[in-house]
């Protein structure tokens, strides 16, 4: 089996995998790192949303091998020191989720909103870029809110 | 998905070698459409050979009044180029406008245009702008290019390297999107060339197509006006469960009309 090695979340990892193993299968079986999820396994829903080399990706439609040797950053390499990314909290102080299973896909893609869009976004702009992402409780509307005020906060 | 041997090579040559040695190979761009089918045993291939190690194939050049992309540079690189921005605005938005941010960032023109998926963006741009597709091989002309429903002139080891866009004098791309998949129901790109009017059609039906007819109306008066007595035939037209035949038939004219209103 091919061996792959990256670096997820700071820390350098490595493994064997079947070529046809997804990114999303490495993180969450091989890594454990559950956080990202596996929504509906044909690049439509967003919940598996990683950033690979600094830009957002879907993971269920990524082979392992293809990110070996990337930089790949998933929703449980955004905390400090036990403390909230500022856009997880601004998710959390503005009532960002509700079931919580689009979270870490929604506030991934956030920061990758943020990074090509900088701090002070539009409703509009926040809408169209959450294209790719679904979630089947809020309506959008306290996740719109959230990736304003996270985007906001992130620039403070 | 089933199982497959992997291949990744840092060269071109390298990649069409392990072509030659595989069994039922095939190139993966970006994967965005080819994983998914793999997911769905629509496609099994014996290899996989990824293009993305081959740092050649990235890239956007201006060559005099040309473009040149690179077949491996993204749908999000496209759109942010400010080199595309300025000579071919049209060619910048309709990238920014496939599928989602995530599928941008993977994505590829390359793997867009040698799957010549029937609802696909690019093949309209490169029909109606005129574009060459530069491969391993030979240059092959945008009107040659697409054959069939996701048929193309690409031999099974022929890789595209580059497309290069002429500069229009003006273009267009409209396009009615399916809201899921932002895949066009039906999307019609006009451009004015030093070939004359061109109009692309995708979307309606199982491949990209001039529409020649249209052309001709628009030759004789380049306005949205001078589309309304050209008849569209709806027995070519695609019909499934987002549209009809007759519907598409009917989207055809009113996306060239808002195609033309933007070019002027």
């Amino acid at each position: 089996m091919p061996a792959v090695a990256m670096n997820v979340n700071g820390n350098a990892v490595s493994g064997e995998v079947e070529p046809r193993t997804l990114l999303v299968q490495f993180l969450r079986e091989s890594l454990r790192l559950t956080g990202t999820h596996v929504g509906c396994d044909t690049s439509q829903c967003g919940a598996c949303v990683v950033h690979v080399n600094g830009k957002s990706v879907k993971s269920c439609t990524m082979l392992a091998v293809m990110a070996d040797g990337c930089d790949v950053t998933t929703i449980e390499g955004l905390a400090t020191d036990g403390s909230m990314h500022p856009m997880q909290q601004a998710f959390m102080d503005n009532h960002g989720l509700q079931c919580g299973f689009c979270t870490p896909g929604m506030v991934m893609t956030a920061l990758d909103i943020v990074n090509r869009n900088g701090n002070d976004l539009n409703e509009a702009t926040v809408r169209k870029e959450l294209e790719g992402n679904i979630c089947r409780c809020t309506g959008y509307h306290n996740i719109v809110k959230s990736v304003k005020a996270g985007a906001k906060a992130m620039g403070e | 998905m089933y199982e497959f041997s992997y291949h990744k090579s840092a060269s071109v040559d390298g990649a069409v070698e392990a072509m030659n040695k595989a069994e039922d190979g095939k190139f993966v761009a970006g994967g965005q459409t080819m994983l998914p089918t793999m997911k769905h045993r629509l496609a099994a291939p014996s290899d996989i050979i990824d293009l993305g190690g081959i740092a050649e194939l990235v890239g956007i050049t201006v060559e005099g009044d040309s473009i040149n992309i690179g077949a491996m540079t993204t749908h999000a690189a496209v759109a942010a180029s400010g080199d595309v921005q300025t000579m071919i605005p049209m060619l910048a938005k309709l990238a920014g406008n496939i599928g989602d941010p995530a599928v941008r960032n993977r994505g590829t023109i390359g793997g867009s245009i040698a799957n010549n998926d029937p609802a696909a963006d690019y093949p309209a741009a490169v029909l109606a702008l005129g574009a060459t597709v530069k491969t391993n091989k030979r240059e092959i002309a945008g009107d040659d290019f697409f054959t069939g429903m996701f048929e193309t002139a690409l031999a099974d080891d022929e890789l595209i390297t580059s497309v290069s866009f002429p500069k229009p004098t003006a273009a267009a791309y409209m396009k009615f999107e399916n809201p899921a998949s932002r895949y066009a129901i039906v999307g019609v790109c006009v451009a004015k060339t030093d070939d004359g009017i061109r109009v692309a059609v995708t979307g309606a039906t199982p491949c990209v197509h001039r529409g020649k007819q249209l052309e001709e109306a628009l030759k004789g008066e380049f306005s949205s006006a001078a589309c309304v007595g050209v008849d569209v035939p709806e027995d070519q037209m695609n019909a499934d469960i987002h549209a009809s035949a007759e519907y598409r038939a009917h989207l055809v004219k009113v996306m060239t009309k808002r195609a033309v209103d933007a070019c002027t």
